[in-house]
């Protein structure tokens, strides 16, 4: 957390091209995540969101540009390479793809076991609390991902994903298939994630009442590029007509006079 | 009294014990500092064990040197004080970050189960008990399904629209022709093989023709089917169980279900169908590439020619030899699919169980090939055939 402050960007994107066969997936997206933010990524179905932030973690390369996280340029590391970088940082998928195999807190646990030296009761107990630390009730870490519900489930990826105190997170979705008071549930989790462990969190998301309730900033993709950046509250007096029809959809007027009662 | 304890890259964590024992109930003052993270904790864990031990009434817990602290190395602070606390020592901490304040509050506002319930082993008998059982049931299970499946059989025979042909050409292309090149390949060498072995002896007694019976008899009577039926069996049984397994875990079973499509009759029977017309085809094949190997070898080492093999061909197997291995070929078939498909609808949720199912069927329908074989071998020598 601390040298955090002496860089001035988490992550840095330039100028980046994806291109899958023909098809024109980003030409020329930019943008620029700041330490302690939450950063939301938005855009209609199969924009390139997913894309995006598979090509930062590692999981895809684009034809061309410049991802630096933490300062460093990711892009043709080695995985010997990558692995100080992928212990700084915290990934949920979007299904959640917790290990079958194994119990909720053996995901979790399996993860510092492979990259610290605790004890065998230290490591038990800290995954113990990463499970505690999503709200998920206690007995709910001795269980396998097939016995929990959607929710639940969403909650124990994000438990693995904070294994190793990360400082940055990317969630791919985080409310996806849930019910609006899980949902919600996850908004307040995802915000006191960010104030109590300081951690720089970057979503890809699609749902309108996270964006109000939690985003910091926010960058729809669209047409291969960003179309706009900025808070929620700038972007809905953007003129540009997808972010337009994103924000003023009836859905998106609902979420907004829902934000502003709130405040 | 002063040690480093742990060394991160950055800045080591580390503890600093110092007793005041001047005043009048000894005050215990621990000095905390460097980064409590994760990464450089692991040390600092049996040196705060050892801290219990100690006498002294009064802690001061002074954490005003820690530069980082993650939940990893709260959550060890927050034990230590915890643990301190209940052998009813006082604890006082000061000197910490505000924010490291609000880290520690919270994770002392959750509940953390740290005893790991394992659930009592059981005994021997019961593990017998159970075992037996589950083998039980196993068996009633699998029959029921061969009912289930006999049953939709039926239904299909009396309304053939029902039948997915589709399914069944597919079926035909993917476990059939294109197990034509392995097959062949390895009924081939099998031919070979046994020709080798037998052309030694028979030179002994200068029976050389009778190559042509041996090959002829053992290739099309016995190897050439149980060969098919077991590469099938690894290659397409497998195949069977895996893909209802995975189906099964995404729900495209319960799917199928909703929808008022049978699983049996989409996903099982044309399996089934597929493979009794696709075994004996793939069993003939092998017969001519076995002996077509055996005869390569006679004619090489035995100076048995093509012309004279195959005259003696005819003699030496009956029409009844031949179609008692290409009958064994459906009953096979029908083993294979079985299993493979029953097995698959066996896996229950995880990646985990698809792998053991998959096991499970193709050791199963080996097994059961085998097992056919050998009763098929004991009813063809009563009869006589």
């Amino acid at each position: 957390m601390e040298q955090l402050k002496h860089t001035d960007a988490v992550l840095d994107i330039r100028d980046l091209h994806t291109r899958f066969g023909n098809n024109v997936v980003h030409d020329s997206v930019g943008l620029t995540v700041r330490p302690g933010e939450i950063f939301a990524l938005v855009g209609g179905s199969g924009c390139g969101k997913s894309t995006l932030l598979r090509a930062i973690i590692l999981l895809q390369r684009p034809v061309s540009g410049s991802i630096r996280v933490f300062g460093r340029e990711v892009l043709g590391l080695n995985d010997d390479e990558a692995l100080p970088l992928r212990r700084r940082w915290g990934v949920m998928f979007e299904r959640g793809a917790l290990f079958s195999s194994l119990t909720v807190q053996e995901n979790v646990s399996m993860v510092l076991r492979e990259h610290t030296r605790l004890s065998g009761r230290l490591l038990d107990e800290v995954a113990a609390l990463k499970v505690a630390l999503t709200g998920l009730p206690a007995d709910a870490g001795f269980k396998y991902p097939s016995e929990l519900s959607g929710g639940m489930r969403k909650r124990a990826a994000l438990a693995r994903a904070i294994a190793l105190d990360p400082e940055l997170l990317f969630l791919d979705e985080p409310t996806a298939g849930l019910d609006p008071f899980s949902a919600s549930g996850i908004d307040e989790l995802v915000r006191s994630l960010r104030d109590a462990l300081g951690l720089t969190i970057m979503m890809v998301t699609h749902d309108l009442d996270l964006l109000w309730r939690v985003a910091d900033r926010v960058a729809v993709l669209g047409e291969g590029r960003i179309l706009g950046i900025g808070t929620m509250t700038e972007l809905s007096r953007m003129d540009h007509p997808v972010i337009r029809e994103y924000f003023y959809g009836p859905r998106g007027r609902a979420a907004q006079e829902q934000a502003w009662k709130k405040k | 009294m002063a040690s480093i304890v742990a060394m991160t890259d950055e800045q080591p964590a580390y503890l600093l014990i110092e007793t005041d024992a001047s005043a009048a109930p000894a005050t215990v003052r621990v000095r905390c500092g460097g980064g409590w993270v994760v990464q450089g904790i692991a040390q600092l864990e049996a040196r705060l064990e050892s801290l219990f031990l100690r006498g002294g009434q009064d802690w001061v817990i002074d954490g005003t040197a820690i530069t980082a602290l993650d939940t990893s190395g709260a959550w060890l602070l927050h034990r230590a004080v915890h643990e301190l606390e209940q052998r009813g020592r006082h604890v006082v901490m000061n000197g910490l970050r505000p924010e490291f304040v609000t880290l520690l509050h919270l994770i002392a506002s959750r509940p953390v189960a740290t005893a790991i319930v394992h659930a009592s082993k059981p005994g021997m008998l019961t593990r017998i008990g159970r075992y037996s059982w589950r083998s039980m049931t196993g068996v009633s299970d699998m029959l029921a399904f061969v009912g289930e499946c006999a049953l939709v059989l039926l239904r299909s025979l009396i309304q053939p629209h029902r039948i997915r042909w589709r399914a069944i050409l597919h079926n035909l292309q993917t476990a059939g022709f294109e197990a034509l090149p392995i097959v062949g390949l390895l009924s081939f060498l099998m031919g070979v093989v046994i020709a080798y072995q037998g052309a030694d002896q028979l030179q002994h007694f200068g029976a050389n023709i009778f190559i042509v019976d041996l090959v002829g008899l053992s290739m099309l009577r016995e190897l050439a089917p149980l060969l098919t039926a077991i590469i099938v069996a690894g290659r397409s049984g497998s195949a069977y169980a895996a893909q209802i397994g995975t189906m099964k875990v995404t729900e495209e079973i319960d799917a199928l279900r909703t929808i008022g499509v049978g699983p049996t009759e989409l996903l099982v029977l044309p399996k089934i169908l597929a493979l009794v017309i696709a075994l004996p085809l793939l069993t003939l094949f092998a017969d001519v590439t076995g002996v077509f190997g055996g005869m390569l070898m006679a004619r090489s080492k035995l100076d048995v020619g093509f012309d004279v093999f195959l005259d003696r061909f005819g003699d030496a197997v009956s029409l009844s030899s031949f179609m008692s291995g290409i009958g064994k070929a459906p009953v096979f078939a029908a083993i294979i699919a079985l299993v493979g498909c029953y097995q698959g609808f066996q896996v229950t949720g995880s990646a985990d169980s698809v792998g053991r199912q998959t096991t499970v069927s193709v050791v199963q329908s080996i097994f059961l090939v085998i097992l056919a074989d050998a009763l098929f071998s004991v009813v063809f020598n009563w009869l006589n055939i």
